[in-house]
């Protein structure tokens, strides 16, 4: 592979050329450190991160990480003092810890181009994708658009508790995990071995072991308290499970999906406001002469491998060569700005949206590698 | 040169290892003192005995720099990333049996599988701000098991001794660790989570699939995996 590799000038080149084309969109050219403090990741990202990027060490500073991404750097910036709205171009190297298979690059050109603007997002989502398309035009990619949106909108509806469903909405991101919590609380599936007898104790701190660590017996009692509420509450009704799962299959060209997306709106009331920002961002779209119509729309698109983005979700990727990563993705991701924004005093969070492109990946696509 | 074996240096698993050798009619041995890591090997031409720590193992098996070796199943498939590209299982040896499995407070009677451990941990960080501490040196193993398994709000942290320990001393939550017989757990007042089985290990020989093999270590290696009667 190594000497298959196009000359890193070259790439290097076009990552500046691509970062100039986001420059004459308006975009202030932004710059990152390479090391950027391990905490604030990992508390985003969860200990999973650290399969998936390098972790190094000083005695000062603790943990830091080489930048797996832009995006956490530039959001913190923003919020250090940036004004709304605002558009921010970048081009520089990743770094993506590689265990599983040695041919992907643990190093790469990342140029992206966010924008945090509130005033119209279908617009900003549709203005960000029709950019990216349009850098990747020549290279014949497929690409596939999403929206977590109607996903997040059809838990909040569900007729059940709202400890249920903040606890869908944690593990949005792992489809495994949501579909077995979403079997239990529909009744589909017995509650775990030995719950109901553990309620159904009288004392049932009775063999429990002395009071160690930092979890305290209020803290399991409180967590008991839970369970039992839990165990009272009535399945989420049928209906609104097959419902969900009928969104979840949902996929199609964008104006037929948009068609089956109302069809269940009108039972799943809680999603047509989500629905009809599709409907807007597909008229935003065409306003840019994306060709709508052909535009692949998949309602589950992203929820693997793109956490905190919870809005519009879109990739660009070889279509004949599954095993090469996205060329060029992005989204919105407004609930990762009110995570950060948490430690920031920004609560809030901002509007955010923005994607990026793999320059290396380009070149190496028009140099005929991966035919 | 010759074909290397690499054994652990000390312990019961040295024992057990040159045990199991003899009585399949390879005689290994420690040359000189007890206090010398060199090693000996009677009943077979062509055949290096290295004495290496049992954590060192994989690291040379994967360098190449030895061609066969004893050591944990554990111990490879942590340190190893996609172990079964670089190592081959010749036999598994039967004994150095340990569990690796995790373990948390009795007093949390609410947690018994890895569905309450997730949920626990989405509680406790929303109660301590910070995010539940397992602690372990089996940082891949672990991460691995509770990806799988959509656990979330977790973090591990490094324990690589006493690990029992570390929840008394509030430097960690719950821990992920080795056990045969669940004896230290339980005198330090933890319970193992009844669906938390990580991995099940004992000593096992492995043979690198990087080490270059002359013709002659070749023939040596048929001659001892004959011996051993693994094929």
């Amino acid at each position: 592979m190594p000497n298959r590799t196009p000359d890193r000038a070259r790439v290097k080149n076009r990552a500046a050329l691509l970062r100039a084309g986001f420059e004459a969109a308006g975009a202030a050219v932004v710059e990152a450190p390479v090391l950027v403090s391990a905490e604030a990741l990992l508390d985003l990202y969860g200990e999973d991160l650290r399969a998936r990027a390098y972790t190094t060490f000083d005695a000062l500073r603790g943990e830091q990480m080489l930048r797996p991404d832009f995006t956490v750097p530039v959001v913190q910036m923003h919020m250090a003092g940036g004004a709304e709205p605002a558009r921010y171009t970048y081009a520089g190297e990743v770094f993506r810890r590689q265990e599983e298979d040695e041919a992907r690059a643990n190093e790469y050109l990342q140029v992206g181009f966010e924008i945090f603007d509130g005033s119209d997002p279908e617009a900003a989502d549709a203005e960000v994708f029709a950019r990216l398309q349009h850098a990747v035009a020549p290279l014949g990619l497929k690409a596939t658009t999403g929206d977590i949106g109607i996903l997040m909108a059809a838990v909040a509806g569900l007729d059940t508790t709202e400890a249920r469903k903040n606890a869908l909405r944690r593990h949005i991101w792992r489809p495994a995990r949501f579909k077995q919590l979403l079997d239990r609380y529909a009744g589909r599936t017995p509650q775990p071995a030995g719950r109901a007898a553990l309620l159904a104790q009288s004392d049932p701190f009775a063999c429990a072991g002395p009071e160690i660590g930092l979890r305290s017996r209020a803290e399991v009692a409180a967590r008991l308290d839970a369970l039992r509420a839990d165990a009272a509450a009535a399945p989420i009704p049928a209906a609104e499970v097959e419902l969900l799962e009928a969104i979840l299959k949902v996929r199609e060209t964008l104006p037929f999906a948009l068609e089956q997306l109302r069809d269940i709106a009108v039972d799943l009331r809680s999603i047509s406001g989500a629905v009809e920002r599709v409907a807007r961002r597909s008229e935003a779209l065409a306003a840019r002469g994306v060709d709508v119509e052909a535009l692949e729309f998949e309602a589950a698109y992203g929820r693997t491998h793109m956490e905190y983005y919870d809005g519009f979700v879109f990739g660009f990727v070889v279509e004949r060569r599954p095993d090469l990563p996205a060329v060029a993705s992005g989204g919105r991701y407004d609930a990762l700005t009110r995570e950060l924004g948490r430690a920031a005093g920004k609560p809030e969070g901002i509007p955010a949206v923005g994607g990026i492109l793999r320059p290396g990946l380009m070149v190496e696509l028009e140099d005929g590698l991966w035919a | 040169m010759g074909l290397k074996l690499g054994v652990p240096s000390k312990g019961r698993l040295m024992e057990k290892t040159f045990d199991w050798f003899g009585a399949r009619g390879v005689t290994l041995g420690r040359s000189g003192s007890d206090r010398e890591y060199a090693g000996r090997v009677e009943g077979i031409e062509g055949v290096e005995l290295v004495l290496l720590s049992a954590g060192e193992i994989p690291r040379e098996l994967h360098a190449g720099r030895i061609h066969l070796g004893v050591t944990g199943t554990d111990l490879v498939r942590e340190k190893l990333g996609q172990w079964d590209q670089q190592v081959e299982e010749l036999a598994e040896l039967g004994f150095g049996h340990a569990d690796l499995i995790i373990a948390v407070p009795q007093l949390w009677v609410d947690v018994e599988t890895l569905d309450d451990l997730d949920a626990a941990a989405a509680l406790f960080r929303r109660t301590h701000g910070f995010r539940l501490r397992i602690a372990t040196k089996y940082h891949r193993l672990v991460r691995d098991y509770l990806r799988s398994h959509g656990v979330a709000d977790y973090q591990l942290v490094d324990s690589q001794g006493a690990t029992e320990g570390t929840i008394k001393n509030e430097t960690a939550e719950a821990v992920a660790d080795i056990t045969s017989t669940g004896e230290t757990l339980r005198a330090n007042h933890l319970k193992i989570l009844s669906d938390a089985l990580v991995l099940k290990s004992q000593a096992t020989l492995f043979r690198s699939r990087r080490a270059a093999l002359s013709a002659e270590e070749r023939a040596t290696l048929a001659e001892l995996i004959e011996r051993l009667d693994l094929d």
